[in-house]
């Protein structure tokens, strides 16, 4: 290994995951924190830490210069950024580039086409990837992007070119809808990503949300199967499992082939994971976006193929190339994480910062718990309320989720409110269950049953 | 006349105005009404209105844009 100290760009569970890969290959790591993180696992975890700035995501986490400086300073030669934060910012991956440190990560270039998501749908067309019928780039104008809209059929989706992750996305039912919102969405866009471009895509009714992930070393890519990620609230994944449990197994074939084709279009060097929409009625599939760095639910796809995805990721970014070839990634059982956050299910999911008094974690075989808490810890309030994932692995699915059932019972995280009742009934519905889900039905299920979780 | 303070229901990053290229909720000097909004507080990654209990002059902001605040502490001051 030539990366001998890592700088880790990032916080929360991520920072705990990336400091535990980094020392199993015995490199040494640095992590940078703000000022409400100086009590963080993570920096409790790292051989160092560096206080870059207060609170405040833009004054720390965001704040380039001292990340670099805190770099230099340490003598870090790679920098991982974990997700969210500066995971797909292609300039700060030039600048640690620049630096003279290795990004572990693709390159700034690569991360620049698929986080414009116009670009990323151009680039998945001519890698002849079926993507969700729209625009063909970004809309210019109004006059024209009413055609498109008319042409396309409501209801549809108004997305922010620079958007991404659920983020910047408006439903619009009627032209007199387009007609008010398009303006507002690109206001809203270039306030919040600098960019105000608009795509428009056809609203798939009941689709479910497949993901293959890759891992590519600049030459080779392989996918490392697949992930469904359909039970969502306000856009963001709550429950994912892998494989997904709806795909038929000739669908499965083309959409990895369809990941490794993108993947490979453009050169893709480190771990990414390419998003899907799949129509489980007419078992079309569709490309939506690419995502270039780590994912929360990367630890599904751990637990079904014994990959160590953070490890492969350090390893491609110290220039090692892939070490295993398509067949060697076997699917073995079946595995769901669920994703517990400091909020309070029967509150609407009202944000619950607190401190965590005590911490009771479940243990036994196919259980894992990857989280930034402990007994005495106060939660800070300035960031996003993951807590933990709960991830289970068995031999079919149904297993897993009985699993599951039996873990989420000995987990406690006293003193704070957590999402854990709800993954508690969710284990025990019916639809859950037998897999009838899309990416709709838990906004729904919510409406009806979120009074009833304590 | 009385000095009321409001305080901040939550824990977080306070911002003076619902968007970044948009005026803010009150500025000092500013007439309010009990229920006017007068800032916001976002609380891991989601947002709260703060709201005033007091109706009067806003003579003063305690905490600037962008602030971070604990559950409890002044925001600003209403005289009444």
């Amino acid at each position: 290994m030539t990366i001998q100290k890592l700088l880790i760009a990032n916080r929360g569970e991520i920072a705990v995951r990336i400091i535990r890969a980094a020392r199993e290959l015995g490199i040494r790591t640095v992590q940078v924190h703000s000022e409400a993180d100086a009590d963080s696992l993570a920096v409790k975890m790292a051989d160092e830490a560096v206080n870059i700035g207060p609170a405040q995501v833009s004054k720390s986490y965001l704040n380039v210069d001292a990340i670099l400086q805190a770099a230099k300073e340490t003598g870090a030669d790679a920098v991982h950024p974990g997700y969210g934060f500066f995971s797909e910012n292609a300039d700060f991956a030039d600048a640690v580039v620049a630096a003279g440190m290795c990004f572990v990560g693709p390159s700034g270039d690569t991360i620049r086409l698929m986080g414009d998501k116009v670009a990323a749908r151009k680039a998945a067309m001519a890698a002849d990837v079926p993507t969700v019928p729209g625009s063909d780039g970004r809309i210019d104008d109004m006059i024209a992007a009413r055609k498109v809209v008319e042409e396309i059929g409501f209801p549809v989706m108004i997305k922010a070119a620079a958007g991404g992750g659920g983020r910047g996305i408006r439903v619009v039912a009627s032209l007199e809808e387009f007609d008010q919102q398009a303006p507002q969405a690109s206001a809203e866009a270039k306030a919040a990503f600098g960019d105000g471009g608009l795509y428009i895509e056809k609203m798939i009714g009941r689709a479910r949300h497949i993901e293959v992930q890759i891992l590519g070393d600049g030459e080779r890519v392989v996918h490392c199967h697949d992930r469904e990620c359909s039970l969502q609230r306000r856009r963001q994944k709550v429950w994912e499992e892998a494989p997904s449990s709806s795909l038929r197994d000739d669908v499965r074939t083309d959409l990895c082939a369809a990941a490794v084709k993108l993947a490979r279009a453009v050169n893709y060097s480190g771990a990414g994971t390419v998003e899907f929409l799949y129509d489980d009625e007419t078992h079309e599939f569709y490309f939506i976006e690419m995502n270039t760095r780590i994912q929360v639910e990367h630890t599904v796809t751990e637990a079904i193929t014994g990959i160590d995805l953070v490890r492969e990721m350090l390893r491609i970014a110290d220039g090692q190339p892939l070490r295993m070839s398509q067949e060697d990634i076997q699917v073995r059982g079946h595995a769901i994480e669920v994703r517990i956050n400091a909020e309070d299910p029967a509150q609407n999911f009202m944000p619950f910062p607190g401190l965590v008094a005590n911490l009771t974690l479940p243990g036994g075989p196919g259980v894992r718990f990857d989280g930034m808490i402990y007994p005495g810890y106060a939660i800070p309030p300035y960031y996003d309320s993951l807590l933990g994932k709960l991830i289970v692995w068995d031999t079919d699915r149904e297993a897993a989720i009985n699993r599951l059932h039996r873990a989420l019972g000995e987990l406690e995280i006293e003193g704070v409110k957590t999402t854990k009742p709800l993954f508690q009934a969710l284990a025990n519905d019916e639809d859950v269950r037998m897999g009838r889900v899309n990416t709709r039905w838990l906004e729904l299920w919510l409406e009806k049953n979120a009074a009833k979780l304590q | 006349m009385s000095t009321k303070q409001i305080l901040s229901p939550l824990p977080g990053i306070f911002y003076r105005k619902p968007s970044p290229d948009e005026p803010n909720y009150k500025n000092e000097g500013d007439t309010v009404a009990e229920g006017d909004v007068i800032g916001l507080v976002e609380v891991m990654k989601s947002f709260h209105e703060v709201k005033s209990d007091a109706s009067g002059t806003l003579s003063a902001f305690l905490v600037e844009n962008e602030g971070a605040v604990q559950a409890g502490q002044s925001l600003a001051e209403v005289d009444g």
